[in-house]
């Protein structure tokens, strides 16, 4: 399998929205804090049942200008299955945005994609045997596309090579073994921290650039990985992502609510010429000045009735 | 070179990270007649332990906890066959490793460094250890403590797996159980039956140096 002459889509949906992701299309900004991950007080109200805290990282998620929602209720000591199930039925009934379903507990997937209303996004598998086995069956039967990630049983591999070599195991398996379209393949190629190894960026860049030249297929990455244990870690992934586009990036798990990561993904399209005549940019720009402007106003508006009551 | 210089020498290029500068020092001491264990006492460790209590602060960052551990790394080959010789005895050794099915290896690998840095014995067995492995790890290396390492829930219970091994083999009681990893916590440690948990690298030493001192008080040698 080569790469196609038109860039690959892969087509993601919640009951009525469609999201596609496409080397051709605006960058797929996937919201990743619905993760109970490293959240104390969240994994304490999930495992008492209480999921009201999902509803306020939608929001935020949503507000930043996320595309699609990435949800994970990977909370040690409870039924992650059920867990999930709820958490896709809740955010689905919060916003129209598509879904980016997380686990490494196959049953919680399962549970997740029966529940889901539409075309998700499976996060994730691995080039292992066995995970390729539990987990391309269930991305095929729920008419599902999924993020694979180029490491196996040995190792993470830390040349790009060996992963490419990963990649093309992952493509022949799913596209020949189990009839999924390589446009339903979302590449990871395991962005690392930056700050515990100097060589992981290029390393990563070498896999995309790989990966959009030999498939074609669509690609992933953890953002906010890159700079863990760096101090401004908001402008070490506004860098890492535009430079990860021109190599081939096409979504990433990233944090919406970070408005200079997200910035730098949309100002990225106007420059790759995914924003036709950079109308996007200008809209949110032209919003942001209204904002800006009516909270200026209310503002006065609150000075001047303060003024008025004391009589100056 | 005064003694009194070397020592200020090593502890100042331990905590910036500066390799050649360590070993350089390290023989400088070691030409002056100092005592291996007077360079790792009274330089090297309290270096590392300072790196770990700005890292706590936010002060030092992960590349800077690196390079540090590292350059304290290069002195302990020349150091650790001076410091058998005279018996001296190490702080403790630790065995490490991440569970089977686990490839993650980033985080175990900077707490191992932070380890070193504290003085400990570090025999790290590599990422996909299994619990057979773990076990003959332990009998050939007699480890004051044994580390279990998971970065995935579907991983984490290879934790149980492991204890459960222990137990099997009579070996549980010998040593000390710690676990960690991006998805562990405190409550999934005691219910694995663990005898400690940390959330970072810095954090993970203290905590392996207050179970060891609380071992060694309650059976006496």
């Amino acid at each position: 399998m080569t790469a196609p002459s038109a860039p690959r889509r892969t087509v993601l949906r919640s009951a009525t929205r469609e999201v596609v992701i496409g080397a051709d299309q605006p960058f797929c900004v996937i919201g990743e804090r619905i993760n109970p991950t490293g959240r104390k007080q969240f994994q304490e109200q999930l495992r008492a049942g209480d999921l009201s805290a999902v509803e306020k990282d939608v929001a935020a998620q949503v507000a930043g200008g996320a595309d699609v929602l990435d949800v994970n209720m990977g909370v040690p000591l409870t039924d992650e299955a059920e867990l999930l199930e709820r958490a896709v039925l809740l955010v689905q009934s919060l916003t129209d945005l598509p879904l980016c379903i997380d686990s490494s507990v196959v049953e919680a997937l399962e549970a997740g994609l029966a529940a889901y209303q539409g075309r998700a996004l499976v996060n994730s598998v691995t080039a292992e045997d066995e995970r390729l086995e539990l987990i391309l069956p269930l991305v095929k039967k729920y008419d599902a596309a999924v993020i694979a990630l180029p490491n196996d049983a040995d190792e993470i591999p830390m040349e790009a090579g060996k992963r490419i070599d990963l990649v093309g195991k992952i493509v022949r398996v799913a596209t020949e073994e189990y009839g999924i379209s390589p446009d339903d393949i979302v590449i990871d190629p395991l962005a690392m921290p930056i700050g515990a190894d100097g060589t992981v960026g290029r390393t990563a860049l070498e896999t995309l650039s790989a990966v959009r030249d030999r498939w074609g297929l669509n690609t992933t990455c953890g953002a906010s990985n890159v700079s863990f244990g760096m101090p401004g870690r908001p402008t070490i992934n506004a860098t890492w992502l535009p430079m990860a586009m021109t190599a081939g990036l096409t979504s990433a798990i990233m944090d919406a609510r970070t408005r200079q990561v997200v910035d730098s993904v949309r100002a990225a399209d106007v420059l790759l010429g995914n924003d036709e005549w950079g109308m996007r940019w200008i809209s949110t720009h032209r919003a942001r000045q209204a904002a800006e402007q009516a909270a200026a106003q209310a503002a006065a508006d609150q000075l001047r009735a303060v003024q008025e009551a004391i009589g100056s | 070179m005064t003694p009194d210089e070397v020592l200020q020498g090593l502890y100042d290029n331990t905590l910036v990270g500066n390799g050649p500068a360590v070993l350089d020092l390290t023989d400088q001491g070691l030409g002056l007649g100092m005592a291996p264990g007077t360079l790792l006492f009274d330089a090297l460790i309290p270096a590392l332990e300072e790196v770990g209590a700005r890292f706590e602060r936010g002060d030092f960052f992960v590349p800077e906890m690196l390079i540090a551990g590292k350059a304290m790394a290069g002195s302990m080959e020349v150091l650790r066959p001076l410091l058998a010789d005279t018996g001296v005895e190490t702080v403790g050794t630790f065995v490490m490793g991440t569970v089977k099915g686990d490839v993650h290896d980033i985080g175990k690998n900077l707490v191992n460094i932070m380890l070193e840095g504290a003085g400990f014995e570090v025999v790290d067995l590599g990422v996909q250890v299994a619990p057979e492995a773990f076990l003959a790890a332990i009998e050939k290396h007699q480890p004051d403590i044994v580390g279990f390492s998971a970065f995935l829930t579907t991983t984490m219970p290879m934790f149980k797996a492991n204890m459960n091994a222990l137990e099997k083999s009579g070996m549980r009681d010998d040593v000390i159980v710690m676990v960690g990893g991006a998805p562990v916590t405190q409550e999934y440690a005691d219910v694995v039956g663990a005898d400690g948990y940390a959330a970072d690298a810095s954090a993970a030493v203290k905590k392996a140096k207050a179970l060891l001192q609380a071992r060694k008080a309650a059976v006496p040698a």
